[in-house]
């Protein structure tokens, strides 16, 4: 593991032990924020698998997004009122979306890639936001209660906020430990190779469309959990979920990070809330401030605040280069 | 004839739009033996190389591999038979490091492609052989270099070592000594003969450099303006007079021999 | 047709450029929003359409010369992603100077009124637009075919190595060639005004438009975005009657169609 990843993990490792004290120390508002800091950060997380290791920009993450949440959504509707049920529809959905989208767009690439991602999201936004007899239309899908967990024989009551915040803290870091392991594993050291240069894969005989197929279902699974747990946090599915501009937040969560280290975008995830707390306190006109953020970020800082922060505690640590 | 044929070329042509590339290119390649292909600039070298790898398809014409028609089958699955190349442009994993860029082609032959659980630090058996691959070519030691901080003779070796990874049958040399200056490219020259020698690899290789064409090569195939000129023994290409007539109507002297 | 002229302005960025202007469509409405204001101004359509559109392309001297210009020789993604966030900045912008409210322009009065046709009433704007969109197309596409400049545009499309060989001065022309596509923009945006109202939105909504028509009618050809542009008009209008709820998505559709039959789209070049 290289001295970047390890000096990463110390500081999560922190970072979660604070988390696990936190709804028992901070204001239930705080816990609530929190809560969807970490669903935002485990879609901005699968978005940079795609993008940062595997270098594929996609603007059509949100449709898988919207999608795990509104399969979530319509299990508890129509089916069993099993909270584990509602999360499996809404990984299994969207991993079997994007496994049939995937095929279609690892096909394409660079900026083709990106467009036609786009475009298949916009399709299931049409989706959501005109079958209403399914989705409840432009209004979303409600009308659900958030059941019970059953977990190891107790039933924990998920309208406390804090439960609901441990349940979402649980899986999150479950998906980060399971992004870890892939982007450490011989899988993960082709797709970065493949971002590097996909011709030579092809000529070290690796298929390039099927790994950045297994790429994209593990991205769009990921997101798919996200949106689940989205969904039943705000106690509806809406159509914006799966909109490109919700794309966009993961995109713009990701570069606030940075790409090119491993928690960037979870850190940008956090500094993207923070930012438009402190900001909308002073005006309505956020995205004014956050499109000039990404201007200078793009232009003066492209690895990102996190990645920018341990770039420059690297060097002042090991001392000036030889 | 008992011997085997491990590439087989037959009457291969390959246009582009108008223009044609080749033309009814047919060369028989035998396992162990060190072959060259030569010709002036503009003959169709590199698109003879892109054929036969899997780059682009022949116009017409077949080709085959240890007895199998390979003409439609994409680049991946010729190196998955044995099939590969290196490239005249240096074509490697620049943020990659040295190791990494050897352990690439070692996943997938080891057909750990998606193997995504488990970490790679947990693999030492493929990092000593990608350790061992590099001592080979004369890259030990700089196993956690990044490459693209390498120089470029050592980036050269890289190539070599990425194809070597494969425990290839075949490997079509891309001017392998191509920007080299004398030292690297005698370096280049004993390691093609080596490994050449010493394992199961056949080479072909494709070069300007005479001096390495005819230091190496048991049998040097000639391509000019698209179509096989001759063929012979280093001795009978020497003394061919097309083939010098091809090298700018001047003595093959001129072009370095 | 305001359609073409943005997407006119968006393909020939990217035909000669490279880059993929997300923010396309907030200098559309820029271009809108200043035609309004002289008109506030001044009393006068014909004032906002001539001023509107050469002060918008001003600007996007400055975004352009200050803030695309450092990145030409990274990776595409950071150009879209620039592009994204001048884009949030604009749509914002106008919120922040105008508000969130939607405005009306009037039409001036020659082009005002209704018209009798057949069963229905036209308004007379709407057949100025219908007319002028044509116009337009064959002056921009005698512009490049029989000018100096045109053809150096061109040219440059199609080969930049090239023309940088033969003298041309690529970073001014860079510049010019993005001032020219936020002229266009701007010009579609003006020309706007009386016809959609005015509000916020309207850049985002035609962005994603103008993207698939560039994309169908191939990136960095100018008939292609006539074509897109037509084809994508003519959808939208027969989807609306014969598929509504699909409606929506045949943009998409076709977008996915083209990208994954001919990439290049209908009359795109090298890929």
């Amino acid at each position: 593991m290289n001295t970047l990843l390890r000096r990463q993990l110390i500081m999560g490792g922190v970072i979660l032990a604070a988390l696990l004290a936190a709804p028992f120390v901070l204001p239930m508002y705080w816990v609530i924020v929190l809560t969807e800091i970490l669903t935002m950060s485990l879609f901005a997380l699968s978005f940079n698998l795609l993008f940062g290791y595997a270098g594929l920009l996609s603007f059509g993450q949100a449709g898988f997004f919207g999608a795990g949440g509104y399969f979530a959504v319509l299990t508890l509707i129509h089916g069993p009122q099993s909270l584990w049920a509602a999360l499996a529809a809404g990984l299994l959905g969207a991993a079997l979306l994007a496994l049939v989208i995937g095929w279609f767009c690892v096909r394409l690439d660079e900026i083709y890639f990106a467009i036609l991602t786009l475009g298949f999201g916009m399709m299931l936004f049409t989706v959501a936001h005109n079958w209403r007899t399914v989705t409840g239309g432009s209004d979303g899908l409600g009308g659900f209660t958030v059941p019970e967990m059953s977990l190891l024989g107790f039933q924990v009551n998920l309208f406390n906020p804090k439960n609901f915040y441990l349940l979402v803290l649980f899986l999150v870091v479950l998906g980060v430990l399971l992004l870890l392991r892939v982007v450490q594993s011989p899988f993960g050291l082709l797709l970065k190779a493949t971002r590097e240069n996909s011709n030579r894969v092809s000529f070290v005989g690796a298929n390039v469309r099927s790994v950045r197929l297994f790429a994209f279902v593990l991205a769009g699974a990921l997101a798919g959990i996200g949106g689940a747990l989205f969904a039943l946090f705000n106690r509806i599915a809406s159509p914006e979920m799966l909109h490109w501009s919700f794309s966009g937040k993961a995109v713009l969560m990701t570069i606030l990070g940075g790409s090119g280290v491993f928690l960037g975008p979870a850190a940008g995830a956090a500094i993207f809330f923070v930012l438009e707390h402190v900001i909308t306190a002073y005006t309505t006109n956020w995205m004014l401030f956050l499109g000039a953020i990404l201007v200078v970020l793009v232009l003066a800082f492209p690895k990102g605040v996190l990645g920018s922060l341990l770039g420059l505690y690297a060097r002042r640590w090991k001392g000036p280069k030889p | 004839m008992t011997e085997q044929i491990l590439l087989e070329v037959q009457k291969v042509s390959r246009s582009f739009g108008k223009f044609q590339a080749l033309r009814n290119v047919s060369l028989r390649i035998q396992p162990g033996r060190l072959c060259a292909l030569i010709g002036p600039n503009g003959a169709g070298k590199t698109t003879f190389y892109n054929v036969v790898s899997g780059r682009y398809r022949p116009t017409s014409g077949r080709v085959f591999f240890e007895g199998r028609n390979i003409a439609r089958a994409p680049a991946h699955r010729l190196v998955g038979m044995g099939l590969l190349r290196s490239f005249q442009i240096t074509n490697i994993f620049p943020a990659l490091t040295v190791l990494e860029n050897v352990l690439v082609p070692l996943v997938v032959h080891h057909g750990s492609s998606f193997a995504c659980f488990g970490s790679i630090g947990r693999r030492p058996d493929l990092a000593e052989e990608a350790e061992q691959i590099l001592s080979r070519v004369g890259l030990a030691g700089q196993s956690h270099r990044v490459v693209s901080t390498l120089a470029y003779g050592d980036k050269r070796l890289i190539e070599i070592a990425i194809v070597l990874a494969r425990r290839p049958r075949l490997v079509l040399l891309d001017e392998p000594t191509a920007g080299m200056n004398p030292e690297e490219t005698d370096r280049m020259i004993r390691l093609i003969r080596d490994l050449s020698e010493r394992s199961d690899t056949t080479f072909f290789i494709t070069e300007h450099d005479m001096k390495v064409v005819f230091s190496v090569a048991e049998k040097i195939f000639v391509l000019n303006q698209g179509e096989m000129l001759a063929e012979g023994t280093p001795e009978e290409i020497r003394a061919n007079p097309e083939v010098k007539r091809a090298y700018l109507g001047g003595s093959l002297d001129a072009a370095g021999i | 047709m305001l359609l073409f002229l943005i997407s006119m302005g968006l393909t020939t960025v990217f035909g000669v450029m490279g880059v993929l202007n997300f923010a396309h469509g907030s200098l559309f409405m820029l271009g809108a929003y200043f035609c309004m204001q002289f008109v506030r101004w001044v009393g006068s359509f014909w004032v906002g359409l001539l001023v509107g559109p050469p002060i918008v392309a001003v600007l996007s001297i400055l975004i352009e010369r200050y803030l695309l210009r450092p990145l030409y020789g990274r990776d595409v993604s950071f150009q879209l992603l620039l592009t994204f966030g001048i884009m949030l900045f604009l749509d914002d912008g106008v919120r922040l100077i105008w508000g969130a409210a939607y405005h009306l322009v009037n039409p001036p009065d020659i082009l005002s009124g209704v018209i009798p046709f057949f069963s229905q009433t036209y308004p007379v704007y709407r057949l100025f637009l219908v007319l002028l969109g044509p116009l337009l197309g064959i002056a921009l596409w005698a512009f490049f075919t029989f000018t100096r400049w045109g053809k150096i545009l061109r040219a440059a499309a199609m080969d930049r190595q090239m023309a940088e060989i033969i003298g041309v001065r690529v970073p001014v022309l860079f510049t010019a060639v993005f001032a020219f596509g936020a002229w266009l923009a701007a010009l579609g945006g003006a020309l706007a005004a009386p016809h959609q109202s005015v509000g916020p939105a309207m850049g985002e909504r035609i962005i994603i438009e103008s993207f698939i028509v560039v994309v169908i009618g191939g990136m960095g050809s100018f008939p292609g975005a006539f074509v897109g542009a037509l084809i994508l008009g003519l959808m939208n209008s027969f989807g609306t009657t014969l598929v509504p709820d699909l409606q929506m998505a045949l943009p998409y559709i076709l977008l996915a169609v083209v990208l994954l039959t001919r990439p290049r789209g209908i009359f795109g070049g090298e890929a």
